[in-house]
């Protein structure tokens, strides 16, 4: 019913559609709007100062949040796969997220590879390719797997049950926390990259070559999933499982498979991007619940769902993050978080289900 | 007024556990009540803001730590850093809290159903980092010495006032809200929980109800926020994250989601679990974790839930017949 409305609406021209929001929407989207270019404004031309002074600072904190956007993207990207198919907010997801690094970083350090650079200080160990790589593909396919499992066990005979399954991943997540500080004490750790691989490179100024490893395989992940939803034969069952799951079962797919292919693919990401910033940031037992956090925000301000959104998403949150702490004056820079706050406020007041949001 | 069976059985039961209550302190030690017994009664209302959201307006909040520990804050930062006697420090940061719930109210309440519960996570994160890093409201490490009103005295030396100014807060939590539930506007809420398109059709204002129902919660949650910062003398950052966040929310659903008792009685579960355990192993979390997941999966209704189902099965042995109340449907969590 509601949903019949809601397409009916996006139908209208605008004059009409402006006619059937209420006056307190209207005003309300143009004090959001009077308050972003407010910010937009003040952001250019505190940027162009600091650009005219230090554009070097700028374009470094730019490739900051680009970065950070990406990592961002690759977490999301799994837990809006996850939500998007099957209706599951997996709040265990910033717990797989660390899990991921993790086990990498134990199996690292049984290769031989990585030193524990965090606690000397300083590394002195060869660290090759394949000391970082094999890690990487491993760590994310056993926190695939696990993923499979939590979904085959908990999940999958609750389905429907949003609120519920929800409930179920956080118990998962509440001891797979305690379960990992046992096992990995509270300091934080870090993975070697390649020794091979440059520390910086120049791309205008001197630039963390591992932070650009990370936005490249965030571009490519968002390429590869976007070619695999829209263009291949499965991507095609995923997204008619999407809006109806009932009618694809009933044409002899195998929607079960599909879901349990889909938390395999969503946990991988996690993992995935665990070892990703288990490298680039460090790992430390309150990760899960930051990474959960901007998993939230991104989808929450990308819609639910939406690759695209998680992709604006990760940009927004990532950007606002790097910008927030270089460009807010000093006294105010540990207000940061209340920029986030805010970023979320604007979304939602104007779309309740975020940018690219569709009804249930 | 005639009474009916259940209905007498019910008044006896809540005056025997009241007069059980009134007379703790002198049945207990000092530490089981003073120590264990305010924890819980405050827990409990915490737990009792959330399960009067989630059971008669539908939204599951995970915000409620945060609006408890905002009020807390504002209590610790006026009395301790600005010197402000303790009582107007208190209704200053009922306020504050107040008024901060009612527009995360605004915001929130326009979703439903599990983008209220992420929407209120994120909420709940944010005043964490909040606190965390602008140290000029948390201090570095929490503000510590707040002193409690003379009327309260101080705990350590003497828990039983605390005791009692938990109690009657609790008291008046339960019933003031068996009493909202039940006046026009809760029963608005009750009905825009189970039919908002209806309840707009009729002429309901559906959001500005949810806010309203929010800023209640928010309320709620604010005296618990200022008993615990009594109780413990201190608040600190790590007295609102998540892993507190989720305590409440573990309380509230063993205890029972859509029962208003249940508050209490997980509160009672998770601080004697607590207080027993923590000797026993350094792992409680993973033991709290296994219990929540064994719930959940088996008992929707919580603790609260399984004594129902028991005594519903005594009933129909028995065959006592009794009407349907204005409670909760125990379904609710299969919501679609």
């Amino acid at each position: 019913m509601s949903q019949q409305t809601h397409a009916a609406a996006t139908h209208l021209p605008w004059q009409e559609r402006l006619r059937a929001t209420p006056l307190t929407r209207i005003v309300a989207r143009i004090a959001i709007a009077a308050l972003a270019v407010f910010v937009l404004l003040w952001v250019l031309v505190l940027a162009d100062e600091a650009a005219v002074k230090e554009p070097r600072v700028f374009l470094r904190v730019l490739l900051l949040g680009l970065t950070l956007a990406g990592l961002f993207f690759v977490v999301a990207s799994g837990f809006t796969l996850i939500f998007g198919l099957m209706r599951v907010v997996n709040m265990a997801h910033g717990s797989l997220y660390l899990l991921g690094g993790y086990f990498a970083f134990d199996l690292q350090q049984r290769l031989g590879g990585g030193s524990s650079v965090s606690t000397l200080g300083f590394s002195s160990a060869e660290t090759s390719f394949w000391d970082w790589f094999l890690p990487l593909i491993a760590a994310s396919f056993a926190v695939g797997v696990i993923g499979l499992v939590m979904q085959q066990v908990f999940l999958r005979w609750n389905q429907g049950q949003e609120l519920r399954q929800a409930l179920i991943t956080i118990a998962i997540s509440v001891i797979l926390a305690d379960q990992m500080l046992a096992h990995y004490g509270g300091l934080a750790e870090e993975l070697t990259p390649p020794t091979s691989w440059p520390t910086s490179v120049n791309v205008g100024v001197d630039f963390g070559f591992f932070r650009l490893v990370v936005l490249a395989s965030a571009i490519a992940i968002g390429i590869g999933l976007f070619l695999g939803i829209h263009r291949s034969r499965v991507g095609m069952i995923v997204r008619a499982g999407v809006d109806d799951r009932a009618m694809v079962s009933a044409l002899g797919i195998n929607i079960q498979l599909v879901f349990a292919g889909a938390f395999f693919v969503g946990s991988f990401l996690a993992g995935f991007g665990g070892v990703l910033g288990g490298t680039m940031i460090s790992l430390d037992k309150g990760n899960d619940t930051a990474f959960l956090l901007n998993s939230l925000i991104v989808v929450i301000i990308g819609g639910m769902g939406s690759l695209g959104g998680a992709a604006i998403g990760a940009l927004a949150l990532g950007l606002v993050d790097a910008f927030s702490d270089i460009y807010l004056p000093a006294e105010w820079s540990n207000y940061s978080i209340l920029l986030t706050f805010v970023l979320l406020i604007a979304v939602l007041a104007v779309r309740p289900l975020g940018l690219f949001g569709r009804p249930a | 007024m005639r009474l009916e069976r259940p209905q007498l059985f019910r008044l006896g039961v809540a005056a025997g556990v009241l007069l059980f209550l009134f007379l703790a302190p002198l049945i207990f030690t000092d530490y089981q009540y003073g120590v264990l017994g305010t924890k819980i009664l405050w827990l409990g209302i915490v737990a009792a803001s959330l399960i009067f959201l989630a059971g008669y307006g539908g939204m599951v909040s995970l915000a409620q730590t945060a609006l408890f520990g905002i009020a807390g804050f504002v209590v610790a930062n006026l009395v301790v850093f600005t010197g402000w006697s303790e009582w107007p420090a208190v209704a200053v940061g009922i306020l504050i809290a107040t008024s901060v719930g009612l527009l995360f109210g605004l915001i929130a309440s326009r979703s439903v159903g599990i983008y209220f519960l992420m929407i209120t996570l994120a909420f709940a994160v944010i005043v964490f980092y909040f606190f965390a890093q602008v140290t000029k409201f948390s201090g570095f490490g929490g503000v510590n010495n707040v002193s409690a009103p003379g009327l309260i005295g101080n705990p350590r030396q003497d828990p039983a006032p605390l005791y009692y100014a938990a109690l009657v807060v609790s008291v008046l939590v339960y019933f003031g809200i068996r009493y909202l539930v039940r006046t026009p506007f809760g029963l608005a809420l009750q009905g825009i929980r189970d039919e908002p398109t209806r309840m707009r059709a009729l002429g309901f204002n559906v959001h500005l109800h949810r806010t309203l129902a929010f800023g209640v919660g928010a309320f709620i949650a604010s005296l618990a926020g200022v008993l615990s910062v009594w109780y413990n003398s201190q608040i600190s950052p790590g007295s609102i994250d998540v892993s507190r966040t989720i305590d409440v929310l573990v309380i509230a659903v063993v205890g029972g989601l859509f029962r208003l008792e249940g508050a209490w009685i997980g509160a009672l579960v998770f601080t004697v679990l607590d207080d027993q355990l923590r000797g026993e192993t350094t792992r409680f979390n993973t033991v709290i974790g296994i219990v929540f997941l064994v719930i959940v999966l088996l008992s929707p209704g919580g603790l609260v839930g399984i004594f129902g189902r028991v005594t519903e099965g005594v009933r129909r042995i028995t065959r006592t017949r009794s009407g349907g109340s204005g409670e909760p449907p125990q379904a609710a969590l299969d919501e679609p």
